[in-house]
């Protein structure tokens, strides 16, 4: 894994220096202001390949040495937020389907448990509904990971990676249609449980995944670890150190990469993270390459934390016995009148939350997704913030990026692996 | 050291300042009196109580109550794993509060979000600009008196072009008026199309001089 490297660490500021004053400052006698040269303003995006959606960079470029990067988000701006505030906790659960679209799976999680924070049920989730929850996380975190490492290649000009990385992940999406019913966009939890049990059979296809997604992973590895190419282009590019890290607010791989040892699942344990057996891998240098393994490890962690969990799988139900909470099943509600009167309040008012404000940080594939929850009670938020991890890792560019090559813009963005949809909401 | 302990210890340190902790499900919430001590807190809290991690911030719009908005500051320090929220009020006619950008550089695209959605100014902040609506835009959309479905705005001219020309060229756009299309160094002009590069300059030249702008007599112009 991560071997000893020497490189010799440059903060993108002492990189500027170097660049653009040393070569004037070694012709001694000549002209420096020449040398210098005239600013060019350069547009990367909203519409390019490396940015992954709908990111712009405005950057000032003094010949391929970058002086100046002013990132631009909002071209994907939903205002998800504000219609939070106007639906039921369940209505919105779809919504957050759309948040980080390559992990819908680990959205519907995290807001699911942000809200049952809020009603006081979160320890009372059924056995089998947390470990569900918890296959439903790190699935979504293998299949967000090999999207985010198969496009970093690609956009390094490595296709094959790309085409194993899509293979596995399109098996994924087979798995969350048998689960779900949908491929992407899922919509799996409920307010204090889930949508449906597991299909028979289920787990059974998934552990033959499992088994096949660590040959990818390390075949992917094989492809890029030690590829002199990639190793070039991500090493010692786009470093990042770790209190810098911290002060920018970086969260999930890009914060690890950077050698900061926290992981919501460890330090916060939420589901049943506490009872599974797993590492956290952390960085060294808080480079490109650094990033890259970082996901890497965790693709095969959470292959490992779903083993344990299809090991341990519990039976029963998997949603909580309250019909104020969970809808109650069809059958009884056409035959029963106080479920019928449960199913009738769901609907029309939502689940009665009391008033207070919560704040619910969930270990996401592309870092900390958080929601903050300010209710004044009844059945709809009255603020929903959306804490993305995208949005947050995005503004550290505008640091980061100055005294790199322009070309290190590609390797530098397919470092960070954020989704667009997120960080515009 | 729990989350209530460093409460109380932040508190300690402003007395009159801070409001008693209070919690609900497990969290400690403060309420900071006087905005604009806020950042006078925050670095303490930062300094002396190892809260290096901003979280976030956020606002929330009370219509209707005086003051209007609440602030919201989600802290969190790697050392002690605690989280600690801090929140304080701001009024509608005032609507300001002193930036933290100078604690935690985080909270540049925080504020920025807060006041694009809010309309709540951050005093001292360093590029204090839209960012998820665009530059102009009249409303602040995240207030309660501003409707779902949206108000009718007048959109700026550049944030759309006209449709596609791809007579004109594949990678022309024409939005922004004239200015642009001066800009743009990929313009055709149908009269030079099939020409040789060197005679295609040439000719762009020659009717620069003839019409004082580089593209054709009416070329592009007729068509929008």
């Amino acid at each position: 894994m991560a071997e000893a490297r020497d490189i010799e660490f440059k903060d993108p500021v002492s990189r500027l220096g170097e660049s653009v004053h040393s070569p004037a400052q070694s012709l001694a006698g000549q002209d420096t202001d020449e040398l210098k040269g005239e600013k060019m303003v350069l547009n990367v995006g909203p519409s390019h390949p490396a940015t992954h959606g709908v990111l712009r960079i405005v950057l000032e470029l003094d010949g391929e040495i970058i002086t100046g990067a002013r990132p631009e988000v909002g071209y994907l701006h939903r205002g998800d937020e504000k219609i939070a505030e106007n639906f039921t906790y369940t209505q919105f659960i779809p919504y957050t389907d759309r948040l980080d679209y390559l992990a819908p799976l680990a959205n519907n999680v995290a807001y699911a448990l942000a809200v049952e924070k809020l009603l006081g049920i979160d320890r009372q989730l059924t056995p089998r509904c947390q470990y569900i929850r918890v296959i439903c996380c790190e699935l979504a975190r293998i299949s967000s990971h090999l999207l985010g490492v198969g496009c970093y290649a690609m956009d390094l000009g490595a296709l094959t990676v790309f085409l194993h990385t899509f293979t596995e992940r399109e098996k994924i999406h087979n798995l969350c249609e048998s689960l779900t019913g949908a491929r992407f966009t899922t919509a799996y939890t409920r307010i204090g449980g889930l949508s449906r049990d597991m299909p028979p059979g289920w787990a059974e296809q998934c552990r033959k995944f499992l088994n096949e997604v660590v040959v990818a992973i390390d075949e992917t590895e094989t492809f890029l670890t030690r590829n002199r190419i990639f190793v070039d282009r991500t090493q010692g590019v786009g470093v990042i150190p770790k209190d810098v890290a911290i002060d920018y607010g970086l969260s999930g791989p890009n914060l690890r990469g950077s050698g900061v040892e926290h992981d919501l699942r460890k330090a916060h344990p939420y589901l049943v993270y506490d009872q599974l057996k797993f590492e956290v891998p952390v960085g060294t240098k808080g480079d490109c390459y650094d990033r890259y393994l970082v996901r890497m490890e965790e693709m095969r962690q959470s292959v490992r934390i779903v083993h344990q969990c299809l090991d341990q799988l519990p039976g029963g139900p998997v949603n909580i016995p309250d019909g104020k909470i969970v809808m109650p099943p069809k059958d009884r509600v056409l035959t029963q009148m106080e479920e019928l009167i449960h199913h009738f309040i769901n609907v029309t008012q939502g689940v009665n939350a009391p008033p207070g404000e919560i704040y619910f940080g969930h270990e996401n594939p592309k870092g900390e997704l958080g929601f903050y929850i300010n209710s004044k009670g009844g059945g709809t938020p009255h603020r929903l913030k959306i804490r993305s991890p995208s949005f947050v890792n995005l503004s550290i560019l505008s640091w980061l990026l100055p005294g790199h090559m322009l070309s290190d813009v590609v390797a530098v963005l397919g470092s960070f692996d954020f989704v667009m949809g997120e960080c515009d909401r | 050291m729990t989350a209530l302990e460093l409460a109380q210890q932040l508190r300690a340190k402003f007395p009159g300042l801070i409001s008693d902790p209070v919690e609900f499900r497990g969290e400690i919430t403060l309420r900071v009196s006087d905005g604009e001590r806020m950042p006078e807190v925050c670095a303490l809290a930062k300094k002396e109580l190892g809260f290096d991690y901003l979280v976030d911030i956020t606002s929330v719009d009370n219509y209707g109550d005086d003051p209007r908005f609440t602030v919201v500051y989600h802290l969190y320090g790697y050392g002690h794993l605690c989280p600690l929220r801090l929140k304080t009020e701001v009024g509608e006619e005032k609507g300001e509060l002193p930036t933290v950008t100078g604690v935690w550089r985080t909270a540049d695209w925080h504020e920025r979000e807060i006041y694009d959605m809010m309309g709540i100014r951050f005093r001292g902040h360093p590029d204090l600009r839209r960012i998820l609506m665009w530059e102009g835009y009249p409303h602040f959309p995240l207030r309660k008196d501003f409707p779902l479905a949206g108000k009718p705005t007048d959109v700026p001219e550049v944030a759309f072009t006209n449709a596609a020309p791809l007579e004109g060229g594949p990678f022309v756009t024409i939005a922004g008026g004239k200015d642009t299309l001066a800009r743009e160094p990929r313009v055709r002009i149908p009269e030079t199309d099939g020409l040789e590069t060197n005679a295609r300059l040439e000719r762009r030249q020659d009717i620069k001089e003839a019409h004082g702008h580089s593209h054709g007599p009416g070329a592009i112009e007729t068509k929008r």
